[in-house]
């Protein structure tokens, strides 16, 4: 401890103006995209293959899955918990649509053939049970998100692992592999899809009733529950709908990929949790949203593509990817002190 | 006037605002060594803000700060506390995992020459301590179960005795019992005659004056008198803390109150019926009528808490049961209450509200299912808010601005705002006065009355004597867990409410 009169100097006349208190506060959305425009600047410097428009159709196309997942993952971290199974459930939700499909007489999968929309829907009402366990263990039994989605990782991993026994599989159902693989004038339904996804839950959290009580729940649960809302619910809520994005995310990657296997979606639990906190939307909930993700999004899909334009070393960019995300961890939570700050 | 002695503490011209909202305007404030300063004034006056300016809380502000006649700049509470600066806060920040000893000597613990710390040694002068302010606690037994009055008592017992030169003390006395306070103002006057330097703020002015050399009375964020406790009386202190009289405000301090007669011809709206919960309530009936203010009394621990968050389904009683309008409810959860015309402030603003959302949406918050099926209708929403801060006369009067910028007495008024707008049937509420000044205390005893003239059936529940008396219609009085005495239609005074305690 410091002895007395040191840590002390001139007394300066300081006073907090109107325009860095906004800045302050505005801190959290302003950092990710700084971090967008000067990684796209670097990147097209860098490059001359990085700034052209079939590189940008690639990178749309490259953060679709993520997206798709993590609009989910947005709702979830918005009430200041975690999912840990959303690649799992993508996993196991693709290898059941998979598995609900007639695969090619080589394919040595038991599998159990059904029309394409009975194939779609035991697939949904699969992640959607896998999240309602989720949402049971949290609100129900008391399991701490991070702990019972922990499990649920495993246990999906086991039905997935069940289910092609290490084979592969090829075919899902017609209406999955166009929005999978296919495009229309041009551009991949995936992204499309992804696109639409991200509106929706862009729509919902923003302007619906359903929305503002998240919000309401991640900025502080205990007054939630004091103004008689149904913290459980809206919990219990938003697992479920992060389980159902990770099941149509799984379904149309399994598409994407032209194949359904173990392990398939691993580096998606990252990547999904990168493009939400990245994006600015705090981990401790109520601040932040679908623009946020967005703009995550784009920071990470800039990030691996521009990495695969430059020339370095290919082992290198897993600690390069690691140092972006450490430095926009770094900002999440320094964000969110700036804002404590600006309205103690 | 001239003292000769040279202050310990002179703060000039300090200004601070935040995002907008100026809580101090060009504030002078000296301190001598071996000087209790009483400090009073409304929520919202600026002394909490003033009070952190000094314990290096807020390290931005504008104007000159010297201690020993030496401009200082803290940059955190750390640089406050080196420099021999203690303050207790109104709020308890003990570690209730720790042992007695250990929140006595949170962060100084005695430590032998390996960097270990001294046991034997640290529970010896944690009892020696506690002994000088009448506290006789096992030193090695867990904090969090001692009485709330014991614990704050500990709390203020490490700030006195960390050797620090001024001492600010913010609301010290709320949870102690007259004996304790008689205790602890013993130790303040041996720490004064050592000359260390005292701020003591309290909404009791009856303590300020007992204990204080000198007052100084804040309003609007400017001070507004300053004088020696001696030359000044009650009366002149709340005239110069809220500029003008106010009814209410009388009879808050009125000490005889007689009940109404009961009246027995409205509709009982909620009743309770052998309420046990553990062993915090044991059998608790009570009905409450529409049009009415049941007081529920008893000091700290009493089951009042316990007794309130049954009636807001937020915890289940183990058994007795519950009617709303005759009919009988088990409450599932909050909401469940909520839907069935339960409205809950808890005794705890931060428990309330959301800090970093705008007022109109803390507001909103509770009807927003009777104004929206799916979409939101935000015009709707400011529109009700508006009317409400106008009603409820809300400072600032910006819907739009961040809860967290407002004022305690203002925050509170938005607890109950948020319950208005679409009139409950039953109001819960918990220590809707704690921590006021006298004026915001009448503006919410204002807003309670008008409430139960509309015919909501109210229910206060306090461990401040006075609260009661000024709200309550009738009075009941819980005592571990059980209800032990009623009053209605009776003059009553604190006394024997005290007494029935």
């Amino acid at each position: 401890m410091a002895s007395e009169g040191v840590p002390m100097s001139e007394a300066p006349v300081r006073h907090g103006g109107g325009a860095v208190a906004l800045l302050r506060s505005q801190m959290r959305n302003i950092a990710p995209f700084l971090t967008l425009i000067f990684l796209s600047a670097f990147f097209a410097v860098a490059s001359p293959s990085f700034a052209t428009l079939d590189n940008v159709g690639n990178i749309l196309t490259q953060v679709s899955v993520t997206g798709i997942i993590a609009v989910g993952l947005t709702f979830v971290i918005l009430c200041a918990e975690i999912d840990l199974s959303i690649a799992s459930i993508a996993n196991v939700t693709g290898i059941a649509v998979a598995y609900f499909t007639m695969q090619e007489s080589y394919v040595n999968i038991a599998n159990l053939p059904l029309p394409g929309w009975a194939a779609i829907l035991l697939a949904l009402a699969l992640c959607a049970l896998l999240g309602l366990v989720n949402a049971f263990g949290l609100t129900v039994i008391g399991i701490p998100s991070f702990i019972m989605t922990l499990a649920m990782m495993q246990i999906a991993a086991g039905i997935s692992a069940l289910l092609v026994r290490g084979q592969i599989a090829y075919k899902v159902p017609d209406l999955i592999a166009t929005l999978g693989s296919n495009s229309i004038a041009g551009v991949p339904w995936i992204v499309i899809v992804a696109a639409l996804m991200l509106l929706a839950g862009h729509l919902v959290l923003t302007y619906t009733r359903f929305g503002r009580y998240v919000y309401m729940v991640g900025g502080n649960r205990e007054a939630a529950e004091y103004s008689g809302l149904n913290v459980k619910l809206i919990l219990g809520s938003v697992m479920v709908i992060s389980a159902v994005c990770s099941g149509i995310g799984g379904m149309l990657g399994v598409a994407h990929f032209g194949s359904a296997q173990q392990n398939e979606f691993d580096t998606y639990l990252l990547d999904s949790i990168a493009a939400v906190v990245v994006g600015g939307t705090s981990l401790f909930g109520g601040r932040g949203g679908i623009g946020n993700t967005i703009i995550g999004l784009f920071v990470l899909g800039v990030l691996n593509n521009g990495l695969d334009h430059v020339n370095i070393d290919s082992f290198l960019k897993i600690l390069i990817r690691g140092l972006i995300l450490l430095a926009a961890l770094v900002i999440n939570v320094y964000a969110q002190r700036l804002r404590a700050k600006a309205a103690d | 006037m001239s003292d000769s002695r040279p202050p310990l503490l002179e703060l000039q011209d300090i200004t601070k605002s935040f995002g907008g909202v100026t809580a101090l305007r060009g504030v002078d404030f000296t301190l001598l060594p071996g000087e209790i300063h009483g400090l009073v004034g409304e929520n919202g006056a600026g002394k909490s803000t003033l009070m952190k300016i000094i314990a290096g809380v807020h390290p931005e502000f504008s104007g000159r700060f010297l201690l020993d006649g030496r401009d200082v700049h803290f940059r955190s509470a750390r640089d406050a506390r080196a420099a021999g600066i203690a303050m207790v806060h109104q709020e308890l920040s003990v570690a209730p995992d720790l042992t007695v000893a250990e929140n006595v000597f949170f962060g100084t613990q005695p430590t032998n020459r390996f960097g270990l710390v001294q046991w034997r040694r640290m529970a010896r002068d944690a009892a020696e301590q506690l002994k000088k302010l009448g506290i006789d606690a096992d030193p090695m037994a867990r904090l969090g179960d001692l009485p709330i009055g014991v614990q704050q008592l500990i709390e203020i017992a490490r700030v006195l005795f960390s050797g620090a030169r001024i001492i600010i003390l913010d609301e010290p006395t709320s949870a102690l019992s007259p004996p304790e306070v008689e205790r602890l103002f013993a130790a303040l006057r041996r720490l004064r005659s050592q000359g260390t330097g005292i701020i003591f703020i309290s909404h009791f002015i009856e303590d300020i004056l007992l204990i204080s050399d000198e007052v100084t009375v804040f309003r609007n964020g400017r001070k507004v008198m300053q004088t020696s406790a001696a030359d000044t009386s009650k009366a002149a202190l709340i005239e110069a803390m809220i500029g003008k009289g106010r009814d209410a405000l009388e009879e808050t301090y009125t000490h005889d109150i007689t009940l109404p007669a009961p009246a027995m011809e409205k509709p009982v709206v909620v009743e309770a019926e052998g309420l046990s919960l553990a062993r915090s309530l044991k059998h608790v009936s009570f009905a409450v009528r529409a049009g009415e203010v049941l007081g529920v009394y008893g000091f700290m621990g009493c089951g009042q808490l316990e007794l309130a968050r049954i009636l807001f389904g937020k915890l289940a009683p183990d058994a007795g049961e519950l009617r709303v309008t005759g009919n009988r409810q088990t409450f599932r959860n909050t909401a469940h209450a909520r839907r069935a015309g339960i409205a809950f402030v808890p005794e705890s603003r931060r428990d309330m509200l959301f800090h970093q959302e705008p007022v109109y949406k803390n507001v909103s918050v509770s009807i927003l299912d009777r104004i929206s099926a799916v979409l939101l209708k935000p015009a709707r929403e400011r529109t009700i808010a508006q009317a409400q801060v106008e009603q409820l006369q809300i400072r600032p009067a910006d819907v739009e601005i961040d809860l967290g910028l407002l004022s305690g007495g203002n925050q509170q008024k938005v607890a109950l705002a948020k319950w208005l707008s679409h009139p409950p049937r039953l109001l819960v509420l918990c220590e809707p006065t704690r921590g006021m000044d006298v004026g915001a205390k009448s503006d919410v005893i204002q807003i309670v009355r008008q409430l139960r003239d509309r015919g909501i059936a109210v229910i206060v529940l306090s461990t401040e004597p006075e609260t009661v008396l000024s709200l309550a219609d009738r009075i009941i009085v819980l005592k571990r867990g059980e209800v032990v005495r009623e009053f209605a239609g009776e003059t009553i005074s604190k006394d024997r409410l005290l007494e029935a305690a």
